[in-house]
């Protein structure tokens, strides 16, 4: 016979221990990943100190194994310490700029997991749909979502989300932003919106959230209620970012208030009143939250362990905008270079491989304060036909 | 076939199932085909001179539709069931309808690239069906090339053996049968590409001394460049080979490609510099790849087949034939290319503005859509030289996983701009034609 390599005695089982158990627990940010493998003659062990370290682990395993060209499957002999650099590791879906349905999202949740990708960064809703089928207010996705019958996303349809992701030590963060992007909140939320104004009759047409009346805080906690019980994970995305002002400027009932307040012309105070409210507001229930940079770039009074998301990529400032974040004492997220839904010719993926998050002018503790990226595939010319083979 | 696409995918099933109450609109029963021609075409492959002209008359009780040829009835056929829709409650309704079309432009196609990647079969399938949603008539296949040599030859079986990225990637004579018969179906003819003397690395490896040697100096690199010009035998290969493909593809046309031909490799091997000298060439490498060039034209046509050539071909000189359709596809002032090619009084196909491969985030149909083919300096006669275009999907970074969402439904804008007449030019309308098409196709 030619050179075939002589196969040692056949390893027939891994070894998972996990030291930590919590099997029944959920992801989160602290969570430990780090895993040992170790595979000699006749035993395999993959070893790590919690069940999502295991996971990752497995997936390295996956990776070992190959097979010969009579189908032998063989894996060499091996010794990994491994445990991530980042530990907010995330993708962000669009599901409003078009619908994805369900399978699309379970699809890509396994993609993740084959990428060590530990962060689901759920944009539900935004101006163009509202798919998420609310339990407290039905009227939002039945008035609000492209079709309330076939695109939506039910209770079941979450939770099944959830549960696909959890098993693959995948935490999913939802975002419900406001109160810009807004528009599709307001035929099934009447009140909730901006009117804007042509002169002194309202032009029909609405703007973001409105931030000066009350209702607006009664429907945002109960709905920030629901929200936070349905997603299990500590924090959520309240989004906070490209807010409009030219209809809170159109508005008599909010030029009169932004007087009374003493904010001048400044709409920047009145974006960071509501702001406040809403990080007040999910705070007490029990929420961490993410916010997008312009909260932080707007001066909004914040909570020290806010996690600010930094995404603007005009003319490479971002490592100016990671310093001045983390400068400021907040943790930070970095997706600016990572936009992966604007596509280029040729092999884009290099650039974003070469993109270095700690670049930036800073001294070690601010460098610390960078929990990890997210690579974002809006949803702007993406659906269930193009997704897969433009994200991965 | 039309029938499924009509009534197929009903959102309501109502197969047999009549609306409960009797409407009182009027009912369309019957489509009647009526092909005029005493030689239908059916039996036979469509051509560059196809008539694909058609006319529709959709009245109660029954739609007619007429067409001096079979080509002309799919096209005719494509149009009524774009104007079939569904309502809110199952039923179908189709508008009364008086419509008188023809193509603007006789060749309309589109480039797949089976050599950077590997294409299975059903990749091509799926790809001419939505061509003919797009009443393009004209599959350019670029079928090798450097990379790989999928084509499996009769002649020259190590071309493929050797050649191929592995011996499950590649087109069978049944699999080109396949493809020619699915797409004469549709209306679609099949130009195959053999691309020489340039972009030719994977034939070497099924085909030794076919390849020059390069040199350094003395010695052979062990490399290789373009095609060996110099050989007889490299001339006894291609006439045979090239006899197998005449017979193998019944398009009256050959692509010969001819572009891109690299010549440090000929102007560093001894022998080449040799015949060089003997034929008077001087240190113009051009005239060599003209030479050479004009040989292949000359075993082409001997098999009564007309030939096709990318754009280097005409600019370096070459003899060409009268009736030599010269494909334009440098991006770099094309215009200025095409008033030349037809300026020589050659017939011309633009691709220089339609490289669908080259992607780019946003609305890039409208670029494609807004481009006039025949914006350039000429005569009317000049301007009937341009007989078409193609929009090309290069496969560098292009596969099965992939394709068809990248090619789709961009190049329905160049399906349209060589379709329709050169007024229709509005991209909002065209817009919201767009978007009820892409679903239409999906």
């Amino acid at each position: 016979t030619e050179n075939e390599p002589s196969w040692e005695t056949p390893c027939s089982e891994l070894l998972v221990y996990v030291s930590t158990p919590g099997c029944d627990g959920f992801p989160s940010l602290d969570s430990k990943e780090s895993y040992k493998l170790s595979v000699s003659k006749g035993s395999m062990l993959l070893s790590a100190e919690t069940v999502w370290g295991a996971l990752r682990g497995l997936e390295t395993f996956s990776q070992l194994v190959g097979r010969d060209e009579n189908g032998t499957y063989y894996i060499n002999e091996t010794e990994i310490v491994d445990f991530p650099r980042f530990p907010h590791r995330g993708l962000l879906l669009d599901t409003s700029r078009h619908y994805l349905p369900l399978r699309a999202i379970l699809e890509t949740l396994d993609v993740m997991a084959y990428n060590k990708f530990n962060v689901f960064h759920w944009h539900i809703v935004d101006d163009p749909s509202f798919p998420y089928e609310s339990s407290t207010f039905p009227e939002l996705s039945k008035k609000g979502a492209f079709n309330a019958m076939t695109h939506v996303y039910t209770a079941s349809d979450v939770r099944t989300v959830i549960e696909y992701a959890r098993l693959r030590g995948i935490r999913v963060i939802a975002e419900f932003d406001t109160p810009g992007h807004t528009l599709s909140w307001g035929p099934g939320a009447p009140g909730l919106l901006t009117p804007c104004y042509l002169g002194k009759a309202p032009s029909g047409v609405y703007g973001p959230i409105n931030p000066i009346v009350n209702s607006t805080y009664q429907f945002v906690t109960s709905l920030f209620q629901e929200v936070s019980s349905v997603f299990p994970d500590f924090f959520l995305h309240l989004g906070g970012d490209e807010v409009d002002f030219t209809c809170w400027r159109s508005n008599p009932q909010i030029g009169a208030f932004m007087e009374e307040m003493g904010f001048g012309e400044d709409y920047k105070k009145l974006e960071s009143f509501y702001i406040q409210r809403l990080l007040d507001i999910v705070s007490s229930l029990g929420k961490g939250y993410i916010v997008w940079q312009e909260v932080f770039d707007n001066d909004v009074k914040l909570k020290p362990d806010t996690i600010i998301h930094v995404w603007k990529e005009n003319a490479m400032l971002y490592p100016m905008e990671m310093a001045n974040v983390t400068r400021a004492g907040y943790h930070a997220l970095l997706s600016a270079p990572w936009y992966l839904n604007r596509i280029a010719y040729g092999q884009d993926w290099i650039e974003a491989y070469n993109v270095e998050p700690l670049n930036f002018k800073g001294i070690p503790e601010q460098k610390a304060l960078v929990i990890g990226g997210e690579a974002c595939m809006w949803g702007e010319y993406v659906d269930a036909t193009n997704l897969t083979p433009r994200l991965w | 076939r039309y029938y499924e696409y009509m009534f197929g995918h009903s959102r309501w099933q109502t197969w047999g199932r009549r609306p409960l109450a009797a409407r009182a609109e009027p009912e369309l029963f019957q489509l009647q085909v009526v092909i005029e021609a005493e030689e239908p075409g059916c039996d036979r492959h469509p051509q560059l001179s196809s008539s694909e002209a058609y006319h529709l008359t959709v009245t109660e009780p029954v739609a007619i539709l007429k067409a001096y040829e079979v080509w002309g009835a799919l096209r005719g056929l494509e149009t009524f069931s774009q104007l079939v829709h569904e309502d809110d409650y199952g039923s179908f309704l189709v508008n009364e309808s008086e419509i008188s079309d023809f193509p603007r432009f006789a060749h309309r196609g589109v480039l797949l690239d089976t050599s950077r990647h590997y294409l299975p079969l059903k990749t091509i399938l799926t790809n001419l069906d939505a061509m003919a949603f797009n009443k393009f008539n004209v599959l350019h296949w670029h079928i090798v090339d450097d990379q790989s040599f999928p084509y499996q030859s009769i002649y020259f079986p190590e071309l493929s053996e050797k050649g191929a990225y592995s011996s499950n990637l590649i087109y069978t004579p049944a699999d080109v049968r396949l493809v020619i018969e699915y797409a004469r179906l549709r209306g679609i003819r099949v130009i195959p590409e053999f691309d020489t003397p340039g972009h030719t690395q994977s034939w070497g490896k099924g085909q030794k001394d076919l390849l020059t040697p390069c040199y350094k100096g003395e010695r052979p690199t062990g490399d290789f460049g373009p095609v060996n010009p110099v050989w007889n035998t490299t001339y006894d290969f291609m006439t045979k080979f090239f006899k197998e493909i005449s017979s193998v593809f019944p398009d009256a046309y050959i692509h010969l490609g001819g572009d891109e031909v690299d010549f440090s490799c000929w102007k560093s091997n001894p022998e080449v510099k040799e015949f060089m000298k003997k034929q008077g060439f001087g240190i113009d490498y051009a005239k060599l790849e003209s030479y050479y060039i004009q040989n292949i034209l000359d075993i082409v046509s001997s098999y009564n087949k007309g030939q096709m050539v990318w754009q280097e071909v005409f600019d370096h000189k070459a003899q060409l034939k009268p009736d030599t359709v010269v494909e334009v596809w440098m991006a770099n002032n094309y215009a200025h290319e095409l008033s030349s090619v037809t300026g020589a009084g050659l017939t011309a196909v633009l691709s220089a503005p339609w490289y669908l491969d080259y992607i780019s985030y946003g609305q890039d149909w409208k670029k494609y859509y807004s481009v006039e083919p025949l914006n350039f300096p000429g005569s009317e006669k000049q301007k009937k030289l341009v007989i078409g275009g193609e929009a090309c999907l290069w496969g560098e970074f292009v596969d099965a996983t992939n394709l068809t969402p990248r090619l789709w439904p961009r190049a329905s804008a160049v399906g349209e701009r060589l379709w329709s007449s050169s007024n229709v030019t509005n991209l909002q309308d065209a817009y919201k034609r767009l978007i009820n098409h892409r679903c239409r196709m999906l």
